[in-house]
């Protein structure tokens, strides 16, 4: 039986108009191109790329934080794509974002329980200060951070304590969904590990729906149920974990993963060192196949013709003419 | 016989904090040979970089050394006057930062900053100069070099910026390259790609390097020794492959145990509770045991000494080094 989506994308496409000098035009930036997905309720989906890959860019359109250009997206019961405030302010209440540096998304000058009831405040959703405070103490505990820290200033507070509070401050309000963004990337190893086991405790307690976003192929396979690997803008490969993992399709995919893990690498035809250069500016991407200036088995056909979306099997799906 | 190149003995440094005095790097030795990579590694606040900042007598204001030797091919840098040490920088020892875009002058051309190098050390200019300049941005692997060489940094992307910083730093061919977390800013598929180009390099010319790092993944593929630091201290030190294989300290086997492995399905991670102690007055005993799982009175107490496995110098200072993790 198929799984009610959560969260549902629809041939999301976001363009960004590049100011031009003073006597150019401004010219089109594709950022997003005609991406779909969909995240059944608790799962977690995973959305991999490099810098300029548009992973950002689709988390903001679904946090209803940028108007997409074209396509829909659904949280729940909320229409985010046509981007209306009476719509969105629906949103905040389903739907908290997690930032990648802890140090930067908490307010130096707030204490830890004004930072984590501040949700609460916006929303209104308690009547009194006491309930406030129960709330926020009740959070604290369920990201592990003693009552005490309440009282803290974030600088007195470790990398990952600081993160604990992020992860505080978004659940407040009891969301039903979380947006990670790069949530560990800014953490040390030994740390990494705590917040992605905290991620999975509390999605577990909760039952609620992820959307990870990561460069790190190592962290999406431990905490995701469905990957999408993005280049340019587009999926290049997209399917459950197991699929993704064992059975990677698209030379680009393989390659993320042989870059991750050397065990993994050992198993794969497409090596880490077999990929040359750098993500194209998305100002000027190549025509046919967006990775085959990079892809060490890349044919004719691959430079002139683009790959059709399909599906290998069931629910994977890859874009690439040598499968 | 293989000679060692740097040999630092019982570097301690002290950093002035308002809390008061850090021991930032305490006691630390290590020797390295030539044509060897040693990879430093430690979570932040470790001491990896201020050991390399002690070693090119760079630290910042609040920053002294208080004790020990830094022996570079035979002469202590620390008793080098700055004069001295600023002849011994960038000609005999490189130094790539994390951030391209922090170490390269936005103002001036690529073409420019390499050659300052150039004029600066070996005294060069006019076509002897640019042929140079070329010859070096060619080894550090930049395509199509002379139509850049009139380029600003903000026209390269991250990774091509980073090997404008590796060409500076290589071009009079140092004996040894300290890399501190040189591919930390880039993307994954750039990373292995500047760490590729520094050991062809260091092939071509027998350099040793420092290369600093948190990800042990670089480590695996990239060094021939390693030194893991943990809250000031070298905790254990070995050939990689020695080190990865058979750990010995509780802190390293943790750390490698906190890695996702993409083939296994796990359902929780190995984590290493609680964090590392302040360094203004760390405990008495093994500065891990506040953290380790096997941790008794003895380990709370006393500092452990080194315990050798007899294997290319595979050593670790842990009481519990045999002992398997609950």
């Amino acid at each position: 039986m198929k799984k009610t989506p959560y969260i549902s994308v629809k041939n999301l496409t976001k363009i960004f108009q590049i100011k031009g000098g003073l006597f150019s035009a401004s010219r089109p930036l594709r950022a997003v191109n005609n991406v779909s997905f969909d995240i059944p309720v608790g799962e977690t989906f995973g959305l991999v790329g490099e810098s300029g890959s548009g992973k950002s860019t689709i988390a903001k359109m679904v946090m209803g934080a940028l108007q997409p250009t074209e396509g829909k997206v659904r949280v729940s019961d909320v229409d985010v794509g046509i981007f209306e405030q009476s719509e969105l302010s629906r949103l905040c209440r389903l739907l908290q974002p997690v930032f990648q540096d802890p140090y930067s998304s908490l307010d130096p000058s707030m204490r830890i329980s004004s930072i984590i009831d501040e949700p609460l405040r916006v929303q209104r959703l308690c009547k009194s200060a006491a309930e406030r405070k129960e709330k926020v103490a009740e959070v604290l505990d369920q990201v592990g951070l003693p009552p005490d820290s309440a009282r803290r200033f974030p600088n007195e507070m470790s990398g990952g304590q600081r993160q604990r509070v992020a992860i505080a401050r978004s659940l407040v309000i009891n969301p039903q969904c979380l947006v990670l963004d790069e949530p560990v990337s800014a953490l040390d190893v030994s740390v990494q590990a705590q917040i992605l086991n905290l991620l999975k405790d509390i999605q577990d307690k909760n039952a609620l729906t992820y959307l990870l976003i990561s460069h790190d192929f190592a962290v999406v396979s431990f905490i995701c149920t469905q990957i999408g690997v993005l280049y340019l803008g587009e999926f290049m490969e997209l399917g459950s974990r197991d699929d993704i993992i064992h059975n990677a399709q698209h030379p680009y995919t393989k390659a993320l993963i042989a870059t991750a893990d050397p065990a993994a690498e050992r198993r794969l035809d497409i090596k880490a060192a077999d990929i040359k250069g750098e993500i194209p500016s998305p100002m000027s991407p190549p025509g046919g196949c967006p990775f085959h200036p990079r892809c060490p088995v890349a044919t004719e056909r691959c430079k002139s013709e683009k790959p059709l979306w399909r599906e290998v099997e069931k629910g994977h799906m890859v874009a690439c003419h040598l499968v | 016989m293989n000679e060692d190149l740097l040999k630092v003995e019982n570097l301690t440094t002290y950093l002035a904090s308002r809390a008061g005095i850090v021991t930032a790097v305490d006691d630390v030795s290590f020797s390295l040979k030539r044509n060897r990579t040693l990879a430093l590694v430690g979570e932040s606040g470790s001491g990896k970089s201020m050991t390399c900042l002690s070693i090119e007598n760079l630290l910042p204001q609040n920053g002294k050394v208080a004790g020990g030797r830094v022996l570079f091919k035979g002469e202590d840098l620390l008793k080098k006057s700055s004069k001295e040490m600023e002849k011994i920088r960038g000609r005999e020892i490189g130094m790539i930062l994390q951030d391209p875009m922090t170490s390269l002058n936005p103002l001036f051309t690529i073409g420019h900053q390499v050659g300052e190098v150039f004029r600066y050390h070996k005294n060069l200019r006019g076509e002897a100069l640019k042929k140079a300049v070329i010859e070096v941005l060619e080894k550090a692997q930049i395509p199509a070099v002379a139509e850049r060489l009139n380029s600003y940094p903000h026209e390269f992307s991250g990774g091509m910026r980073q090997r404008v910083a590796i060409a500076i730093n290589v071009a009079c061919g140092p004996d040894l390259l300290i890399a501190d977390e040189p591919t930390t800013a880039l993307d994954v598929t750039v990373q292995l790609q500047i760490l590729r180009v520094l050991r062809e390099l260091q092939q071509s010319s027998g350099m040793s390097m420092i290369l600093v790092t948190h990800d042990l993944n670089l480590v695996e593929r990239f060094a021939d020794e390693v030194a893991i630091m943990y809250a000031g201290k070298i905790v254990e030190q070995g050939s990689v492959k020695e080190v990865f294989t058979r750990p010995m300290h509780v802190y390293t086997r943790s750390l490698l145990a906190a890695i996702p492995r993409l083939d296994e399905k796990v359902d929780r991670l190995r984590t290493v509770p609680g964090q590392p102690p302040s360094l203004i007055n760390p405990p008495p005993g093994c500065r891990f045991a506040v953290r380790c799982t096997l941790a008794d009175d003895k380990c709370r107490t006393e500092y452990p000494d080194w315990t050798k496995d007899g294997k290319q110098g595979h050593q670790a200072t842990c009481w519990k080094a045999g002992e398997a993790i609950k």
